[in-house]
């Protein structure tokens, strides 16, 4: 794999893992408990989706023959994607959504602060925007957290519930993809493993005092990286690229 | 079952630009401040029109009684005395 | 019981003459019931109408064809929701709590506007909705700045300023897919047609037969008629088909010199009656929609108000 092609595929990574979390976040446009928090998980979709068309434009941008955002989003199949499973699970309930945001988000202030400084330079810009963005999805699903633990028996019993299903999807976030430990050496990506200690230690300082229990299990669940996923993606590429598929010489 | 489960509401205020008077934009509902602030956030803000937020729980607003309007703000109409151009300057007079 | 009615007349009186000086009113101002009554029905009825319309346009949310699209759809259903919450906040200032203007919804007491009984079935609906029924709302919302409470017309200013890039959004859609392949333009005009009629019939009934317009008149809630609106959205709607190539579905609409404006054919009274009295295409879904997620975020806002006690206990412990 040539640096370039590293960079592409890095790229493809974190724009699918942008474009798969936009999509569930915006299942819940007009579905939200409460309005103000539909308004509040519509701006996570937005912001997710604009660093997905930034992502991928400059995957695209980087392949030969090159190929546009919207070709990148909506015409590959199936093993093409990238993104970590943990995005593509479906919305069970909102604790199910508001934990995994947290936990996503936990990482990805991690991933951005650290390739905002990458060398190369429009992946590092891109990292600088987003970074304000992840801050406060940060921010405002870790006071969930503590609403949902800390609130009522129920909410509790959720949020545990959630963090058990989602606890074995988690690992992923912390691995590379193959060829890209060039891209580590150069400075331009940032080893995802280094950034597992100050997550791990920031989580079980969120879930300790929302009165929440770090899962147990070492169950692992891992394959986003070499396109092999859950049952779930394909249905959500089946919508995504619907009007791409069904009419391929159309300009929207 | 006479609980509102919509939560409190409280007023938000915003600043448009730094150095600006607070003003009063509207409200929004929460459980506590900080939810308060963030719906405030995604509510008022989504064209960036603000660069600082106030929010204060309804209940803690008091408001002037409309009933007691002429009492209450009439007294002061005829204070003209107050107004800089009440005053004659002598002729010539410079930056004053 | 003389003296009592006296001192009403004289607040009756005072509120009228602030009416007529053309101030505003604003919420610990002495008003009529009915003129409170009026307005709590007129402003849950647009909140709720821009809540339950976040439904249609939803409904493609997950199907947008472009990343672009995808966001300005997000953006515009988002701001809708907005909108709905300016109008709760706004209705609120009257003594209405949102919870029981939901529960209003929810029993049928409180209406929302029929057009989000019709299904947004193809992308071109979401070109036809932003273009035509958005349009036909901003009309009425310009209308409504000038209405005579202060609360609702600082939102409406609000709202205006928002709106005007759905109406546009709307129309770039139907304009590319007009621009576009043979399907495309099906699908646009197919859209046109099912939108128009109903899209016509938000304005409500002709001012002839407008039950409530009396008293919005005389307190300046309601500033223009039913059909002043209506005649306004069809004179600046048929150009803008005209130059994209879509096709009114109405076979009597001319321009009528005299009064320099378009005529239309005869609006199918029945259908909205029909639609209004909960037999629409989508009238039971929508409410389905509403209340099944309502109760599904109970939990939640109980967990939020809960936690919110402990820590407010906390405090006062310390």
């Amino acid at each position: 794999m040539s640096q370039q092609q590293a960079i592409a595929q890095y790229c493809t990574r974190l724009g699918d893992n942008s474009l798969i979390q936009s999509y569930r976040l915006s299942e819940w446009c007009s579905k939200a408990p409460l309005l103000e928090e539909d308004l509040a998980l519509t701006n996570f979709a937005l912001d997710m989706t604009g660093r997905a068309e930034l992502l991928l434009e400059l995957a695209g941008k980087l392949q030969t023959p090159t190929r546009t955002a919207d070709e990148m989003a909506y015409r590959r199949g199936e093993r093409q994607y990238l993104n970590d499973l943990i995005v593509e699970l479906p919305n069970t309930d909102f604790a199910f959504s508001i934990i995994r945001q947290f936990l996503v988000s936990a990482f990805e202030v991690q991933l951005y602060t650290a390739l905002s400084q990458s060398t190369h330079t429009e992946l590092a810009a891109i990292a600088a925007k987003a970074l304000k963005e992840v801050k406060y999805h940060y921010a405002h699903t870790a006071d969930w957290v503590l609403r949902l633990g800390d609130g009522t028996p129920e909410s509790n019993r959720r949020a545990q519930a959630a963090l058990e299903k989602l606890w074995p999807y988690t690992h992923e976030l912390f691995e590379m993809a193959a060829g890209e430990d060039t891209l580590v050496a150069n400075g331009i990506a940032t080893n995802a493993a280094t950034h597992y200690a100050p997550w791990i230690e920031q989580v079980e300082t969120v879930l300790a005092e929302a009165t929440l229990n770090l899962p147990k299990t070492t169950h692992r669940q891992r394959g986003g990286h070499t396109g092999i996923h859950t049952e779930h993606l394909g249905h959500i590429l089946t919508e995504l690229q619907y009007l791409q598929r069904a009419y391929p010489n159309a300009i929207w | 079952m006479t609980q509102d489960t919509q939560l409190n509401t409280w007023e938000v205020f915003m600043q448009a630009r730094s150095g600006a008077n607070y003003i009063h934009a509207g409200s929004v509902h929460a459980a506590d401040g900080e939810m308060a602030l963030q719906n405030a956030r995604d509510t008022y803000t989504r064209r960036g029109e603000g660069t600082s937020i106030w929010v204060v729980p309804t209940s803690a607003i008091v408001a002037s009684n409309p009933d007691e309007q002429d009492m209450f703000f009439d007294p002061a109409n005829d204070k003209i005395y107050r107004m800089p151009t009440f005053y004659t300057m002598p002729e010539g007079a410079k930056a004053i | 019981m003389q003296v009592a009615d006296s001192v009403k007349d004289q607040l009756l009186r005072h509120f009228e003459e602030k009416i007529d000086k053309g101030d505003a009113i604003e919420p610990r101002d002495r008003m009529p019931d009915a003129y409170r009554k009026h307005l709590i029905r007129q402003m849950s009825q647009h909140a709720h109408s821009e809540v339950i319309g976040m439904q249609p346009e939803g409904n493609w949310i997950t199907r947008a064809p472009s990343l672009r699209a995808r966001q300005i759809l997000l953006a515009k259903i988002q701001d809708e929701g907005g909108h709905g919450l300016y109008l709760y906040s706004a209705a609120e200032t009257l003594g209405i709590s949102r919870d029981e203007m939901i529960k209003q919804l929810h029993t049928g007491k409180a209406k929302y506007s029929n057009i989000f009984n019709y299904p947004a079935l193809t992308w071109a609906d979401i070109g036809a909705i932003g273009w035509l029924v958005d349009g036909a709302a901003i009309v009425n919302q310009v209308s409504l700045q000038r209405t005579s409470y202060g609360p609702y017309s600082r939102a409406m200013v609000r709202i205006c300023k928002e709106e005007s890039f759905h109406q546009r959004q709307g129309y770039e859609i139907m304009a590319r897919m007009m621009a576009g392949t043979a399907d495309q333009r099906a699908m646009a005009q197919d859209a046109m047609n099912r939108w128009w009629w109903p899209s016509l019939m938000m304005f409500g009934p002709h001012d002839s037969d407008s039950p409530h317009s009396g008293d919005a008149f005389r307190w300046k809630i309601k500033r223009h008629s039913n059909d002043e609106l209506r005649q306004k959205f069809i004179d600046k709607t048929v150009q803008q088909a005209e130059v994209i190539g879509l096709t009114i579905p109405d076979q009597d609409l001319k321009w009528n010199e005299a009064k320099r404006g378009y005529d239309h054919g005869t609006i199918n009274w029945e259908e909205f009656y029909q639609v209004i009295g909960g037999n629409g295409p989508c009238n039971q879904q929508r409410m389905d929609h509403h209340k099944q997620v309502h109760e599904e975020g109970a939990w939640v806002r109980e967990a939020a108000a809960a936690y919110a006690k402990k820590k407010q206990e906390k405090l006062l412990n310390h």
